[in-house]
């Protein structure tokens, strides 16, 4: 089958990558474009591990097609920091442990952002129904959404 | 009641050495690793429960263009079914049959073939050409049908009572008498449960990645609890040697319990060999859920007899567990630590080892404690009732304490157990209100925990840093407390302690994380090695002094002298120490390699509040305590997540998680829309209370914290439904359909 040649942007840098056509935007990233941040839980958009952002839109990258990029922005969890400064996000889950094994990590980092930059004021309720596609069998939940309201705390301060 | 300590480092919560690395996606997971020349391994499958199998065909697979190798049960060590060879729990007969079915398949998701290819859809493909021939055989998946006198038994040679069986292996704890404990009761409850198979649950599905060079050097990556274990195991399914493997420990998407056997490993290195090309393997979804862990479901009866002021006296426990296909269900944790939180004079707990024809079952959290702990905790519920009596009142008058001898052979040296009770009983949680179809249950959990082998090397870097190398994969944050520790010893900033998990080839043999014993067996190690690293350091100081070691003490990061009388000399730090190491004897670095005694029991109590929903049958969990005597919390956040973990895996458990199977005997439910773990909606924040009793055996007073917040989930919320509803349920998981059923009925 022939390969389909896609031009993209991740992560802010224009890109270009061949692809099957059946292939999903995560076996692009964790293929040919080697950003294996975004992982593989189920490959049925149940878990949340490979979740991605299309033109800002929260998106499971396991339910896209790769060639479905052409022409979109895609973020991953490798462009969340800037250089070597965390994202306040990430900087909140190290500071309170709201990571156990990790393989959840990236997915929860990338919903989050997406949800702050959407309600920068989430209540409880409103973090745990966004997080909802968010699979961790490790966390409880409990650490990772104190975080995620800490940091929506953190933000709103500076943005003040 | 906590331990009140000048320490610096233990007991704070410190970031993790591998954090950035995670919060970054930079961690390389077992899936995330190529090699030049990589190609795809896929696994066939059976489709059916039970089947002989007459002969495999793998000439039009071999054909396909694009495939490089094809193994079968061929190519895999036999090891004969008539001696044991036993690797950790794990006995190889069944190993290298779960493997890859041998004689017969015997569950719906038994490996048959496996084919390596340039690509995975190449690879799929060509085990879709494989021709099986079998022999359909009639199969039994529940424990009730696997026991009846005509059930299709799964193998000849196991016996029970002299004749051909599926219970495999019966196993019983004991003491005193239980028929003169029942005849001094008063009051007595018998009540029979049943539990359904649950999964692990790690997001996580199992890889590797390995290549194997002509003369058998292999290099394995993947994701387990244990690169010895998968060494090991590795070398006797394929007749490689283990100095020949080097099994590198991939991050570990979570385990618990269900990565300490291999799946594919063997199957990979195999196909490796035979192709001569590197071999990736990663399974999808579906996969894990059909062919590996979950744990065992069960039917139980737990009698306990009491007199009328709450003395409980006798006790007895019988436990049915699934074993899946092949021998080795989690009877020990059942039995043994299912009356273990009590002071009972007469004990009787017996486990029954059931074969069937469902996939092998695997280690999960307190492997067979929490079946035990539900029957037994939604008993003492009862009497609690019947007695009229506050359960954590009747939990608090039975309670083992210092001095008491369980069933299951130890003498209790100091332990907290009454402490968490307390806690509970003093809580504002157990205080607070309660509404209308709101219900509070307690119950409480024990976990023997284990010691074993371990391996630490702790290195002294040139510009006066500290690398600390240990052997178990850091599943949940094990690092961080090592790094405190070592830190802690060596009086200086944590963050110049860089934590790592070595390879087979770099580090000596280290146990499996599991069984909540790494971050027990590993500080006594990682000690060791710093104290030796320390005395060294002692002595180059007293060197360049020229005074005797015993004159120079190690205090906050250098060298002192003990005092003026052994000379007046300004302090030498571990970065002036360590620029002087080639000078002065050379490199600074000290390994230890131990087996490790002195892991004492671990204990919690929970307290859980639901609110039943009495229009649509669902349970929800309002609010939720759990509390634990954790000896020392060396990272306090990475212990409260593990209760946290715990409890939510329970509550999975509880209300919603179990296989659910179809009429041809196959999981209905392999995915993660059908098999319901809890999402972030689902829960309410998860509350800790860490009660603090040293364990008197380790040097920093650890305990393990991993197996027991899962043991009390199921009966904390069995006891709340009970009491919210008035009616009790005497299985799980407690789904809408099942309570909706008793709310009309
Ligand atoms: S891998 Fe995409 S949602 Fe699970
Ligand atoms: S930290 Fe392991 S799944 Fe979330």
């Amino acid at each position: 089958m022939a390969k389909v040649h896609v031009t993209t942007s991740i992560n802010g840098e224009p890109m270009e990558y061949l692809c099957e056509p059946s292939d999903t935007m995560l076996d692009a990233l964790r293929g040919p474009l080697g950003l294996t941040g975004s992982k593989e839980g189920c490959a049925s958009g149940d878990c949340g591990a490979c979740s991605i952002t299309l033109d800002d839109r929260l998106v499971c990258s396991c339910l896209m097609l790769a060639v479905e990029a052409e022409g979109h922005e895609i973020r991953t969890i490798e462009g969340m920091a800037h250089g070597d400064k965390l994202h306040p996000l990430q900087q909140k889950f190290l500071e309170s442990a709201a990571l156990q094994c990790g393989i959840c990590t990236s997915g929860m980092l990338i919903a989050s952002d997406a949800l702050l930059r959407k309600n920068p004021n989430p209540s409880e309720e409103q973090v745990r129904f966004w997080l909802a596609g968010n699979l961790c069998r490790c966390t409880g939940y409990d650490k990772i959404v104190r975080a995620v309201m800490e940091t929506a705390a953190d933000m709103r301060e500076t943005a003040q | 009641m906590n331990v009140v300590t000048n320490n610096k480092w233990i007991g704070q919560r410190t970031i993790r050495p591998d954090g950035v690395d995670k919060v970054t996606g930079r961690a390389a997971f077992a899936a995330d690793t190529t090699m030049p020349g990589m190609i795809w391994g896929k696994v066939l499958r059976s489709p059916h429960p039970h089947a002989r199998i007459k002969s495999i065909d793998t000439s039009k697979a071999e054909a396909l263009p694009g495939v490089k190798a094809v193994v079968t049960a061929k190519d895999i060590v036999d090891f004969p079914v008539d001696k044991s060879v036993m690797l950790g729990i794990q006995d190889m007969r069944w190993m290298c049959r779960n493997v890859m079915a041998r004689e017969k398949a015997l569950f719906p998701g038994h490996p048959i073939a496996a084919v390596a290819a340039t690509s995975e859809a190449i690879a799929a493909h060509a085990c879709e050409l494989i021709e099986v021939d079998y022999e359909v055989l009639p199969w039994s998946i529940e424990i009730d049908d696997a026991l009846k006198p005509d059930a299709p038994i799964l193998h000849d040679f196991v016996k029970f009572e002299g004749k051909p069986s599926n219970i495999a292996g019966r196993l019983e704890v004991k003491k005193g008498d239980i028929v003169k404990g029942f005849e001094e009761a008063e009051v007595v409850i018998e009540r029979s449960f049943a539990t359904r198979p649950v999964h692990q649950g790690y997001i996580e599905p199992h890889a590797c990645l390995i290549s194997v060079a002509a003369d058998n050097k292999t290099t394995i990556w993947s994701s387990s609890q244990g690169q010895f274990m998968v060494r090991a195991m590795t070398a006797h399914l394929t007749g490689i040697n283990q100095s020949d493997i080097r099994a590198i420990p991939a991050e570990i998407g979570g385990g618990f319990g269900g990565k300490t056997i291999v799946y594919l490993e063997p199957l990979a290195a195999m196909l490796a060999k035979k192709s001569g090309r590197p071999v990736k393997m990663v399974m999808t979804r579906e996969e894990v859920m059909r062919a590996t862990g979950p744990t065992s479901g069960s039917k139980s009866t737990v009698k306990i007899g009491a007199k009328r002021d709450g003395t409980i006296v006798a006790a007895h426990g019988i436990f049915y567990l699934q074993a899946g296909a092949f021998p080795g269900s989690p009877i020990r944790g059942a039995v043994g630590c299912s009356f273990a939180p009590y002071d009972i004079p007469h004990v009787l707990s017996e486990g029954f080892d059931v074969v069937s024809n469902r996939s092998k079952v695997a280690a999960y959290r307190a492997p067979g404690a929490p079946i035990g702990a539900y029957a037994v905790e939604c008993v003492l519920d009862e009497l609690a009732e019947a007695l009229k009596m506050d359960p954590l009142a009747l939990r608090l008058k039975n309670a083992a304490k210092e001095g008491t001898k369980a069933a299951h052979g130890p003498v209790y040296p100091r332990i907290g157990y009454v402490e968490t009770l307390e806690a509970a009983r003093d809580s504002d949680h157990y205080k607070a209100p309660l509404g209308k179809f709101q219900g509070r249950g307690v119950a409480s959990g024990y976990w023997f925990n284990a010691g074993g082998e371990s391996s630490a090397q702790v290195n002294i870097t040139e510009d006066g840093n500290v690398v600390v190398t240990t052997g178990h994969p850091d599943i949940g944050g094990s690092r961080a407390g090592i790094a405190n520790i070592c830190a802690e010893l060596l009086g200086i900033d944590y963050r110049r302690v860089s934590v790592l998990i070595g390879d087979t080839a770099t580090i000596g043999f280290s146990n499996l994380t599991g069984g909540s014993r790494v971050l027990f067996a590993s500080s006594i190690v990682v000690t060791q090695s710093t104290e030796k690293v320390i005395h060294t350091l002692r002595e180059r100081a007293a060197k360049i002094w020229d005074i005797d070691p015993e004159a120079v003490k190690w205090e906050n990061g250098a060298a002192h002298p003990v005092s003026p009388n052994a000379g007046q000399f300004e302090p030498l730090t571990l970065a002036e120490l360590a620029e002087k190491a080639p000078s002065m004897g050379g490199p600074i670095g000290a390994g230890v390699q131990l087996n490790t005694v002195g892991a004492e029991g671990g204990f919690g109590t929970h307290i859980a509040d639901v609110e039943v929903d009495v229009e649509l049958g669902i349970v929800r969990v309002i609010r939720y305590t759990a509390i634990q005597d954790v000896g020392r919390a060396v990272h306090p956040s990475y212990v409260e997540g593990q209760l946290q973990g715990g409890v939510s895996q329970g509550i999975g458990w509880a209300l919603n998680e179990e296989y659910i199977y179809n009429k041809q005997g196959k999981v209905d439910n392999p995915g993660f829309l059908d098999y319901r773990m809890p999402v972030c909606s689902d829960l309410p924040m998860i509350d800790t209370i860490m009660v603090e009793v040293p364990n008197p055996k380790h040097p920093q007073g650890v305990k393990g914290v991993g197996e027991v917040p899962l043991i009390p989930v199921m009966s904390a919320i069995s006891n709340a439904v009970h009491q919210a509803l008035g009616k009790r349920f005497y299985s799980l998981p407690m789904s809408p359909p099942k309570v909706l059923e008793v709310i009309e009925g």
